[in-house]
């Protein structure tokens, strides 16, 4: 397979090329930065990329995990065995996706389902993190979809950790930057899926441009409607503009039951409010005051005059010298 | 000798002719422009951090790592520094009846007519309304500020609780800076002032004209004040 500058990947199975690769994922591809930071003038429009993770074809080996240990070069330590399957217990700065297991009481069919998400970053069309970044340039979107946090410049503030409505970037207390799935932007700018998709023994994780990805899903979705499974669907969540990861669900009707996965993720309201009218009325209001006083400050002040200072001193005199003031006013 | 209602101990007629009047000790005035330099210092800092637009201020603190750093700590410093000055001025600070006669008529004041205004002690119905301002929205912020605090209280509050901690914190960010604003406008705008807080005292004629029950009592302890 060979691929041109401004092509994606469509899937992680097939070899790399081998020729060398420019790398199309730049500062020259970036459509959205935090903070007003500086965004490319023409980016060229990439297809839209997207992880699809089959929710119902994971054994929940752990493979991506390690993958994405290995590619990332983190070093995440060692874990205590506290009788769960998650480990490490929480997605870190060292590790940016995660096995979540659950165990689900089928209430309808008596089935036991053992329910396996891989957790990460979901790289949302319209990122809470993005929106709620304060330093410029710190947080970027790529043309195709992939939302990347460039450290060099990242302030360590933990924004965008409230900004995220799926609670997944970590700060690291090494280095004092946050860490979450970069979808192996690295891996996808040279032609490669990301090491998780790669490294996936059932396929559960797939990787290509969103359309396929969501063509793709179509036929999963039909097969598991076949086999019983009414509610299977995809998670391409609305709220954020959807997301360029995407779950293949056999409950789709209650995402909940995923270890949590939100049933409608939006920017908290808060969040916007904070970054929209509280911002701009607050600045407003401040300037309009500081610029208020300076106005009245020109046109008017509050001066003591001199009979003050002779009231004054008749006042503190009199009441030094009681008898004084008596024939004063006699 | 009469008691202290309207005055501070340290409160005194300093000298005669003209009259001057002693308003803050050394030690008072050191505890407010500490407190003024910590305000100042995180205005800039978290200015820089509230809008993108002004992100450069960063660059007077070292950059964005070390503004981030550096602000919360400057918080915890006027905290405590305000709270030492809360102490010392917190019981004339206390609304009592004429200061809402004085509110009512504001406008006279606007207009130079003081003397249709009540007769007031050491402070006024706007002072007090400065302090007050200042003393609920630096709890507020430093409270907010701690379950924002993310290097050092990651576990503190759910993500729930800090999303509203940070839309709070950058409000009441807001309205200190306008009490801020209020309160150097007044000092500015009130000519003969502002000495109150460099040299520590104001003309006899500044306390007849806009806090004579203040002066009137330091008038009727003169002689008393170096005993007490």
């Amino acid at each position: 397979m060979t691929l041109g500058a401004n092509e994606s990947p469509r899937t992680a199975v097939a070899n790399p090329p081998v020729q060398p690769v420019q790398g199309n994922l730049g500062q020259h591809n970036v459509v959205r930065s935090s903070a007003g930071g500086p965004v490319a003038e023409n980016p060229v429009a990439l297809p839209a990329v997207a992880k699809l993770i089959d929710v119902s074809k994971c054994i929940g080996c752990k493979a991506c995990q390690t993958a994405c240990v290995e590619w990332n070069d983190t070093h995440p330590d060692i874990g205590v065995n506290v009788g769960i399957y998650e480990n490490p217990l929480d997605l870190t700065p060292d590790m940016f996706t995660l096995m979540r297991f659950a165990e689900y009481d089928n209430p309808e069919t008596g089935d036991f389902e053992w329910l396996i998400r891989k957790d990460g970053c979901m790289h949302c069309a319209d990122p809470g993190c993005l929106t709620a970044c304060p330093a410029p340039g710190a947080i970027v979107q790529y043309s195709n979809g992939i939302v990347d946090f460039i450290h060099e410049n990242c302030i360590g503030c933990g924004y965008c950790i409230s900004g995220c409505p799926f609670d997944i970037p970590r700060l690291s207390q090494v280095d004092h930057t946050v860490y979450k799935c970069t979808l192996c932007s690295d891996r996808v700018a040279v032609g490669q899926g990301p090491a998780c998709a790669k490294a996936c023994p059932t396929q559960a994780i797939v990787f290509g441009t969103k359309d396929d990805m969501k063509t793709y899903a179509e036929e999963r979705i039909e097969d598991l409607k076949s086999r019983g499974y009414e509610n299977a669907g995809l998670y391409d969540p609305q709220g954020v503009n959807g997301t360029h990861v995407m779950y293949v669900l056999h409950h789709a009707d209650k995402p909940g039951i995923y270890n949590d996965l939100p049933e409608d993720p939006k920017i908290a309201g808060v969040v916007q409010n904070w970054k929209g009218p509280t911002k701009t009325v607050g600045l407003a209001a401040i300037g309009l005051a500081a610029v208020g006083s300076v106005v009245m400050g020109l046109f008017s002040r509050s001066e003591v005059a001199p009979e003050d200072e002779q009231r004054a001193e008749d006042m503190v005199d009199r009441a030094a010298d009681p008898a004084a003031s008596g024939r004063e006013q006699a | 000798m009469a008691g202290r209602y309207y005055s501070e101990p340290g409160d005194k007629i300093v000298a005669r002719d003209p009259v001057t009047v002693r308003r803050y000790a050394g030690w008072t005035r050191l505890n407010h422009w500490f407190t003024a330099a910590t305000l100042i210092l995180l205005a800039l800092s978290g200015f820089a951090l509230f809008t993108p637009s002004l992100f450069w201020l960063t660059g007077l603190f070292g950059g964005g790592q070390a503004t981030r750093w550096v602000h919360p700590f400057i918080g915890i410093g006027l905290f405590f520094s305000f709270m030492l000055l809360f102490v010392q001025l917190v019981r004339l600070n206390i609304l009592r009846r004429e200061d809402l006669v004085w509110l009512r008529n504001l406008d006279d004041l606007v207009k130079g007519q003081e003397h249709n205004l009540p007769e007031l002690g050491k402070y006024n119905f706007g002072q007090k309304t400065v302090f007050w301002a200042m003393f609920f929205l630096i709890v507020i912020l430093i409270v907010s500020g701690v379950m924002m605090w993310y290097q050092f209280f990651p576990d503190l509050v759910s993500v729930e609780t800090r999303r509203i901690a940070i839309w709070v914190h950058s409000i009441s960010a807001v309205l200190i800076m306008l009490t801020l604003i209020l309160h150097i406008f007044a000092a500015l705008w009130t000519r003969g002032t502002l000495s109150a807080m460099t040299r520590g005292t104001v003309s006899g004629g500044w306390a007849w004209r806009h806090h004579r029950k203040w002066l009137r009592e330091l008038a009727g302890r003169q002689g008393s004040d170096t005993a007490k």
